[in-house]
Parts: C-alpha cells; structure tokens; sequence
C-alpha cells in the first residue's frame, strides 16, 4: 500500500528542482508584467473620461470573474486562427500577467483612494501637472499601503503557476507529470511538488508578513 | 465558422458542461463551507491540538496550489487504497481549498463580533454550544458575508481545474470542442462569456441578496 521509495526520490529530485526554477521564472515574469500593467490599468479607470473608465472597470472585473486557465488556453489558441503564433512562455506570461494586473489594479486603487484628499489639494496648489502630481505625490504614498495586498498576490500568482502546464510550459507540475508517466509512478513526483510549494510559499508568506510590518512602522502607521 | 453558426451547432454541449460546472460548484460549495466552519471554530478552540490541526490543514492547503491537491487527491490517493472517482475527487479537492481559505474568515468574522455580546450570552447562562450557535455565529456570519462573496467567486474559477482529470464541466467540452475544429476564438471566447455570465449574474446578485436577507433578519439594515 504505501510505497514511498526514497532511491526513486532521490533520482527525479535534480530535475524537480531545475523545474522549480522555471516555476520561479515564470511567477517572477508575470509578476513584473502583472506590477506593471495593473498599475496602468488603476490608472486609466482616473481619467476624465467616463467611457475610458466604465471599459477599464468592466474589462477587470470581466478577467477576474473568468478562469485563468481558460485565459491560457484562449491566449494560446486563438493567436494562431489570425496568424499570430506566441510560444507556450511568451502565452502563458501574458494570460498570468494580465490576470494578476486586474487583481493587482484594485489593490493598487485601494491605495490610492487612501491618499488623503489635501494631498491632492496640496499638489495642485502647487501647480504640478497630473504627471507630476501622481509621480511625486500620490503614488508614493499609494504603494505603501498596498504593499500588503501586493504581497499576497505574489504568493498567489507563484501558485497558479501549474496552470501553465497545460499549454507545455515545463514548470513543476509539468515535469511531475511526465516523470510520474515515465515510470508510472505518481506518488513521489507529486508529493515532493507539494513539499516544494510548502517549501517556498510558507516562508514567502512570512517574509511578506515581516516586510509589511516593518513598512508600517517605517510610515509610523 | 461565424460565432451564431457556431452556438447554433455546439450549444447543447456546451450547455451540459455549464451544468457539471454548476454541480461541482455547488457540490464544492457545500463541502467548502462545512469545511471553513469547523476548521475555524477548530482555531479558536482552547485546545492545542484541535488548533494545530486546524493550523497545519489550513498551511497545507493555502500553501499549495490547488492543481498540486487535485493530482495529489486524484492520482496518490489510490495508493494508499482509496479510490476516489474523478466527479467526487474534482469537487472535493476545490471544496477543501476553499475550505482553507474560508476557515480564516469564519475566524475572523466570530472575532469581531464585540465582547459584550460574549458576556451576554454567558450572564443568561447559555451554553457554549447555544453560546455560538444562537448569539456569535449569526453576527459573524453579517460580517463575513462580504469577502465570502469574493471567495464564492474564486470558488467557481476553481472548478475550471477539475476539467484536468477529465470531468466534463464546460471547460473540459471546450477544450474538447477545440481539440476537434480548432473554432478557438468561438469556443473559448463562448466558454468565458459564459463564466463571466455564471459569476456577475448569478452567484454576486446571490451573494448580495443574502447579505442584505442577513442584514434584515438581524435587524441592522
């Protein structure tokens, strides 16, 4: 019944762990894409203009409300019906990144309606332009409070990372999955995926619970 | 193939996979909440085992990913002797995730609710059972109604997932459905609006509904 050989664990551990490495890559790519846009898209829902902001909004909420690993496979798929080819990489970087910046907007619009208003006032008062007046004043204070939520979404997006196998990306599920096909044994592949991701999100998770603490008390918060 | 061509031919298949998917959902649901009560009200016991169990599970499950507790459920649990059919393993792996992630706001929904009402409770000399069930949980339940909405959206982006070992929920027919035409564009592009259907108009309205039927019941609205 219960067969763990240790010999077995010992022979996939190299390659699991160069596939943890790929897992890593991608939930730092995607990420960085993820920081990036959500930013531009908390952003373009401050417009002036009401139609910019209603598409924005619905376009988020339309993303979080649907599967990632459906966005995956409609990134990947539907580029090669009009001639774009993308590669499993370059597709599952942008359905993740994109995903994750629609999360990440929210968080980054809690932060700055948290802005007190007479910093606003103080901005214009001084006669700053818009670019100015978010550069300088409004986002700098915007991102600390958001720091916590950013956290978490890390560690989030570093778990959806399996999701990505299904379109090839050679991440840890991925290779599980062909070793355990390989030598028609599952338990070991999978269960040493599960330590690996214990391994990495629960200290993750405190890191960031330490980091925002101390960013909290740097603010005087 | 146009996109009405398109629904015209393939609704049927695509209307019994949102059926499976609204089953696992449900079936999920059911087994998350069972779940997020017990392990939450486990934190909170005074005994230091019930909390460390309640502590690892929820580690263990938050820590992972749920494509990891899905093959793990799936693919090792028959080694050790039990045999879980992919229907029931599907809905039990996306229940026990969520499980994980709403012990926590059961726990902090019963943490909020003030101490007077505690002392209450214990000054008509109530049980801790009647305690809980009359006086704590009812009022926690308003105040953690909210991000269960969030969750309960989660939940059913979750149930995407079961389509990798094969249960045919409407993920599951769409990728069959691309695999065999190649209408990728359609397919997914009908799988997501579908979702997004599913989530903004049937399980948020729901969700507020209650909300607010919790609200009158305790007479806050």
């Amino acid at each position: 019944m219960f067969d763990w050989k240790w010999d077995f664990t010992w022979e996939i551990l190299p390659r699991l762990i160069s596939a943890t490495g790929n897992t890593l890559i991608a939930a730092g790519a995607g990420y960085v894409i993820a920081v990036v846009l959500g930013l531009m898209l908390a952003l373009a829902q401050r417009t002036p203009s009401r139609a910019v902001t209603f598409t924005v909004r619905e376009f988020v909420e339309f993303i979080r409300s649907t599967p990632l690993i459906l966005q995956i496979f409609f990134v990947f798929y539907v580029g090669p019906q009009f001639g774009i080819r993308l590669s499993p990489w370059m597709s599952g970087m942008i359905a993740i990144g994109l995903h994750y910046a629609c999360y990440l907007s929210e968080v980054y619009r809690g932060g700055i309606e948290s802005v007190p208003k007479g910093q606003w006032e103080a901005a214009i008062a001084l006669n700053m332009t818009t670019v100015q007046k978010y550069r300088r004043v409004i986002i700098p204070q915007a991102i600390p409070p958001a720091l916590a939520g950013m956290g978490n979404y890390l560690v989030g997006i570093f778990k959806d990372t399996p999701m990505l196998s299904v379109i090839g990306v050679a991440e840890l599920i991925h290779t599980a999955n062909a070793i355990g096909s390989e030598n028609y044994r599952f338990l070991e592949p999978y269960t040493m995926v599960g330590i690996i991701f214990l391994a990495i999100s629960l200290p993750a998770a405190g890191l960031i619970r330490l980091f925002e603490g101390y960013v909290r008390r740097k603010l005087g918060l | 193939m146009g996109f009405y061509d398109f629904l015209i031919q393939y609704w049927p298949r695509l209307l019994t996979g949102t059926g499976v998917t609204l089953a696992q959902f449900l079936l999920a649901a059911v087994i998350g909440i069972a779940i997020s009560l017990c392990m939450g009200l486990m934190k909170l016991s005074q005994n230091a085992l019930m909390r460390g169990a309640a502590v690892t599970y929820i580690e263990i499950f938050r820590g992972t990913s749920l494509v990891v507790q899905l093959y793990w459920i799936f693919f090792v649990l028959p080694l050790f002797g039990l045999t879980i059919e992919k229907f029931t393993a599907g809905y039990l792996a996306v229940g026990m995730n969520i499980g994980a992630y709403g012990a926590e706001l059961v726990r902090g929904g019963i943490l909020s609710v003030p101490k007077g009402q505690w002392e209450a409770a214990l000054a008509i000399n109530m049980s801790p059972a009647q305690r809980m069930r009359r006086i704590i949980l009812p009022q926690a339940l308003v105040s953690m109604l909210p991000p269960w909405g969030n969750l309960m959206i989660e939940l059913l982006k979750g149930t995407a997932l079961v389509s990798l070992i094969s249960v045919a929920d409407l993920m599951f027919e769409a990728r069959q459905i691309n695999a065999s035409t190649f209408l990728s564009a359609q397919v997914f592009g009908a799988a997501l609006v579908i979702y997004y259907v599913l989530a903004r108009f049937l399980v948020t309205p729901f969700m507020r509904w209650l909300e607010r039927h919790m609200a009158r019941k305790l007479g806050r609205a």
